[in-house]
Formats: C-alpha cells, structure tokens, sequence
C-alpha cells in the first residue's frame, strides 16, 4: 500500500459468470507514472484496465482511483469516469458525428462547458495530435492511424488526470503504428499518468516506468524496463518475451 | 466498422491524406492530375457505344433461358398493356351522366367528377366542406414542408403548433363564425390523414421508449414492455380497435365518455407503437458493444448516451423498416371503419352505394387506390432520400 498511489488495486477478483479472470490482482500506480501491462493472450489485461473506469465492475477486493473506491455507487462511478480517460483498440470513435463533434459532446454534456470555449480546446488538441485540418469530416473519412489519434484527443478534452490504452495500436496497420506511438510518447512526457496495455516493446522500454506482465488473470511480475527485459525472475516472463522479440 | 488505407491509397475524391508535415506543392499536382483519367470505369465506354440493341443482345436474349423468359414477358405484357390502356384511359367516359358511361367500352370516370366530393369529404356539411379541404391542404402542406431539411429549425414546432390549432378551428368549428361541425360527421381524406400522421406522430416516440424498456435492467420495466409488445403484436389490429371502441368505455367512470375519434386514435397508435418498437430494436441492438463503453468511459449519463449516441445511429440503420411500418400503419387506418368512422375509402364505399352509379364501384376503388398509393409512395422516396442522406458520411 502506497500513500501517494493514484491507482490502487487490493487483492481484486473478478469472474465472469463463473469463469475467473482477475485473481487477487493488486497493483499500486503513483501519480504521473506510466505503466505498461502486457501478457498472452486471454490473461485478463482488458479486464484489468476496464475495471479501472469501471467499464466493468470487479467482485472482491478494492479498487480506488484518486481517493475515491469504486463501488456500486454511481456517483463514485460518474466522478472516476470524468478522471479517466480510455482509449480503445477499435478506437470506438462516433461515426455519425465530425471528429470535432466527436472532441466536444462530452465535455459540453458532461462538463458543461460553453460550446465555443471547448472547440477552441479540441482545436487545439488536434493541432497536437496533428490532424487539425481534419476537424470537420467524419471518422469514416479517416485513416485508422488518424481515427485513434482523434481518439486519444477526445479523452484528452476531458482533461482526465489519468489515461487508459486499450492496445492502442494493434487494429493498425504497420506504418501507422509510429504516429500513434508518437502521440503518447509526447503525452508521457507531460506527465500524464498512464496505463497501457500494449505489446509494443520499443515503447515500453523507452516510455515507461514499470512493467506489469500478466498471465491466467494474475499479475506474475512486475519491474522497471531494465529489469524486465534483462533479467526476468519467472520462466513464464521468459517464455512470454522469448515469443514476442522474436519478431 | 472503420475502414483503413495507408495514405497514399487514399480514395481520389479525398485527396491525398496530409500526415505530419504537408507535402511540398508539386506533389499535390501531379496527385490530382493522375487519378481523373485512371478513376473511370473501364467498360463504361465499351457499353454506351453499342446502344440499345447491344445492350438488349447482352441482357435480354443472352441464353436460351433467357431468351424464352424475355419472350414471354413481351406476350404478357402484349396480353395486359393494350386493355388496360383502352378501359383506363383510351375508352374511358370522362364526363357526363351515367347515361353516358353504359355507351362507353371503357371506364366511367364520370363517377369520380360527380362523387369525389363524397370521397373526400364523407357526410361532412356540403356546403362546408371549403373546410375540411383548406385544413386537409395545410397538414399536408405542413407534411411536406417538415421533411424539407432547411425548415428543420426550432421554428417548424411552432409552426405546427398553429396548424394543428388552425385544423382544430376549421374542422370543428363553432368560432370565428365558422358552424359547428361534430366530429361524428367527419370524414374521407381528413379522417384518414390525421389519424395515420397523429397515430404514428405518437406511436414513433412512444415505440423508441418500448424498444429501450424492452433492453432496461430493471426487470420490471422490461417486463413491462415485453408484455405489451407481444400482447399488441399478438392480436389483430381489428380487435385492438373494438376494444378500444367498445370495452374500453366500460372501464371509465360513470359520465366520462371518451370521443369515439379519439378511441381509434388510441387504438391505431399502441397497435403501431408496438410494431415500431421491434424495428427499433432492431436497429438498437446493431450498435457496436465499443459505442456504448465509449460513451460511459467519457462519462455519458444513461440518457446523454441514449440520446446522443446510441439512438441517432440506431433510428439511421432502421429507416426503411420503420417508413415500412408508417406506410403500413397509413393503410391500415382504412379499418376504423368496423368502430364506424368515415375513413376514405369507407367514403368510397359509400359512394359506390348510389343506386344510379353502383355499377362503377371499380372506378370508386381504382381512385380511392390510387389517393392511398399517393401518399403511400411519397413516404417511400421519402425515406429513399431520408437514408442517403443519412448514410452519407457513415461509411460502415
Ligand atoms: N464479457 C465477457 N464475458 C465472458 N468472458 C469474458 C468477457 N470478457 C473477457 N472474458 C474472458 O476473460 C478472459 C480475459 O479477457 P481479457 O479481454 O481481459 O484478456 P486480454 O488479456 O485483454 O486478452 P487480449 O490480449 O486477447 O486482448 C478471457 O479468457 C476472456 O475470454
Ligand atoms: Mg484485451
């Protein structure tokens, strides 16, 4: 138990009707801190991060996100959702509305903000994402690359303290894999809390400050980067890398 | 869901897809000179060129079968076109008595010059049917004007407002030294145009409700809602009116007596309301798992994410099933005649009763079919636009 932790997982289980797939995960993320979670397929990392917003809801154990335990409650639920910020694999962007409209609905909605002061906020947003000039069309209309960098700057409106990924990159295509990288590596220099499941190598190593490695809905160990990728203590974190350098 | 190039197969019309820095000036260039000549479709040329003879050797006469079948329909229709023509409009008398129409080989239309007024108005005062014809000509003016999108502004409601209050006047009367009409004596054209326009102005909102109730997790909300679809769905549209006409008085209270117009309105609009909730769903549950957790990972209230997201999409994919409905729902108002209203084509039916002019009831029809197939058809090329204009930048 930590005392500044931003994100605190204690001794989590989560079944899905009657199969299990959290088993008494506990984690502890500190404000600012990047993290990356990553494991074969099927160990439960989705769960993981999706418990952290509560896009589902865990059945033992304590989750608490900034001081707030997420419960039942739906106010709880609503002020940690207004905190988090998620982006997905298959970017869930809204396709009937501008990429625009997509940045400002919920900060209008859910925030309140007056219509002109967020576009010029999601403008700006998009400047740094790189797609200004893609502001008025629809996602369809976009590349996959540019739709999730639409995506992390739809959460990013928000201002969220903390961001979830999803496998931002794996519904990409190889040469758009690096523009959306980039984005979060600049997101990660400004300090923003992170975690992200991802099996991008190159970018943990370079972005963050632990490794959370994940096997059958536990987490089996977890280190620095340099720890990590030289010297893993279990076989299973062996197997797992020896399989993923490969290529 | 998405649709992914990289970008130097973006589509033509798109342009190429600036990533990162803009591309020099001359790239642009010689990109949108390039693709006009390479975009055409090849054989578009080759096709026109052979005009309609190639065209017909190529389509109609290309195998044996379809040779015989192509034949066939060219006797049918050699069988059918030529009498029709002659009985509906070469033949035909178009004016004069009945007297008239026993010389003619061909249709009387005579019958429609002399009773459309009947038609269309039904036992409405003669002298007053000025009325219900200025009230039927602004509801579908109004019709009409709300499905232009220009007019889509907050005003249109207000505009509504006032025709529905104008309608009211001229229909009933009693102000403005206008007689006053009861609606027991209304009939034809207005009967069946109001009530199809409010039964699916009403069932519509109150369909979309049922459709979410029936998905709700409260249980009894769903339960609710299954309940009452199955049961609308379960019965005969013409039973649900009798009830409505007959049973349903039995439950008010000594004294409260509910118009028998609106009853059938009632009637026609749970019994719609119960259809269109299936097509709804229908297109409720085509929304992708990803657009909801996406709107609750923003923090979307149950109704924000109801309203602005899901729903939106969902009524798009749905658009034809739902004017299927509408244009059902309009035909159907043609069985509020067994609870005795005067619809158009009960109107009709009257009409066809004249002694002197009962020999041309099929006329009667022929143009009662043909005021419903107006209507009818309008609503389809309606939603023919209505969904590309919809889809236009959805690609899914
Ligand atoms: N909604 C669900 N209902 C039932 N089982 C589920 C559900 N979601 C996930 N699971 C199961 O839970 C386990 C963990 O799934 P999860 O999506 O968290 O894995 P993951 O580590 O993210 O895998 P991947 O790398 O393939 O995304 C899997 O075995 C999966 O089949
Ligand atoms: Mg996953």
């Amino acid at each position: 138990m930590t005392e500044n932790a931003i994100i605190e997982l204690r001794k989590v289980g989560k079944w899905y009707n009657s199969y299990h797939a959290l088993r008494d995960v506990s984690i502890s993320i500190k404000k600012g801190e990047k993290v990356v979670v990553c494991g074969p397929s099927g160990s439960g990392k989705s769960t993981m991060i999706r418990c952290i917003n509560r896009l589902e809801a865990h059945q033992t154990g304590h989750i608490i996100v900034d001081g707030i335990e997420l419960t039942d409650d739906v106010k709880a639920v609503e002020k940690i959702r207004r905190k988090v910020g998620m982006v997905f694999q298959n970017f869930n962007l809204f396709p009937h509305l501008t990429v625009l409209q997509n940045l400002t609905l919920a900060p209008i909605w859910v925030r309140g903000m007056a219509k002109s002061e967020i576009e010029e906020i999601a403008m700006m947003y998009l400047k740094r994402v790189r797609i200004p000039d893609q502001a008025h069309k629809f996602p369809g209309q976009l590349s996959g690359g540019q739709q999730q960098r639409v995506a992390i700057a739809r959460a990013l409106c928000m201002r969220p303290e903390i961001m979830l990924f999803d496998e931002p990159t794996s519904a990409l295509d190889p040469e758009m894999v690096k523009e959306v990288l980039d984005v979060m590596t600049e997101l990660a220099g400004e300090g923003m809390t992170m975690v992200c499941v991802t099996h991008e190598m190159g970018f943990a190593r370079q972005v963050a400050d632990s490794i959370v490695f994940m096997a059958e809905g536990s987490i089996i160990e977890s280190g620095s980067p340099a720890e990590f990728f030289e010297n893993p203590k279990s076989e299973r974190t062996r197997q797992f890398l020896g399989q993923i350098l490969e290529h | 869901m998405s649709k992914q190039f990289p970008a130097d197969q973006a589509p033509v019309s798109a342009g190429p897809i600036p990533t990162g820095p803009v591309p020099p000036a001359h790239w642009a260039a010689s990109y949108e000179e390039e693709p006009t000549q390479a975009s055409a479709p090849p054989q578009a040329n080759g096709m026109t060129a052979l005009k309609p003879f190639g065209w017909a050797k190529d389509n109609l006469f290309n195998t044996p079968l379809n040779t015989v079948l192509t034949l066939a329909c060219l006797g049918l229709l050699w069988l059918v076109v030529p009498p029709a023509a002659n009985w509906l409009l070469l033949k035909a008398s178009w004016s004069g008595s009945s007297e008239a129409c026993r010389e003619a080989a061909g249709a009387c239309w005579s019958v429609i010059v002399v009773k459309h007024r009947l038609i269309f108005f039904g036992t409405y005062p003669y002298d007053e049917q000025w009325r219900p014809f200025l009230a039927c000509a602004l509801f579908v003016a109004m019709l009409g004007a709300s499905g232009v999108r220009a007019f889509w502004r907050p005003w249109l409601a207000g505009a509504w407002a006032l025709t529905l209050v104008g309608m009211g006047v001229l229909m009933w009367g009693g102000v403005a030294g206008l007689s006053y009409v009861p609606n027991d004596r209304w009939g034809g054209l207005p009967i069946t145009l109001m009530l199809s326009v409010f039964s699916i102005a009403i069932a519509f909102p109150l369909s979309i409700l049922l459709a979410l109730g029936r998905q709700s997790s409260l249980p009894a909300i769903r339960t609710f809602c299954v309940g009452f679809i199955e049961t609308m769905r379960g019965v005969p549209l013409v039973s649900v009116l009798f009830m409505a006409s007959v049973m349903f008085p039995l439950f008010l209270p000594e004294g409260v007596t509910v118009d028998k117009l609106l009853r059938a309105l009632a009637g026609m609009t749970l019994f719609t309301a119960a259809y269109l909730a299936e097509a709804v769903r229908g297109g409720l549950q085509a929304i992708p798992k990803g657009q909801y957790e996406a709107a609750d990972a923003l923090g979307l209230s149950y109704w924000q994410k109801t309203v602005l997201i899901v729903l939106p999409q969902a009524l798009r994919i749905v658009i034809p099933p739902i004017v299927n409905q509408f244009i059902s729902a309009f035909k159907d108002t043609s069985l509020v005649t067994i609870v005795g209203l005067y619809d158009l084509l009960t109107a009709a039916t009257v009409a066809t009763t004249d002694p002197e002019w009962r020999p041309y009831f099929a006329e009667v029809y022929v143009f009662a079919g043909l005021m419903f197939w107006i209507f009818c058809f309008s609503m389809s090329r309606y939603s023919q636009w209505l969904e590309r204009l919809a889809n236009r930048y959805t690609r899914r």
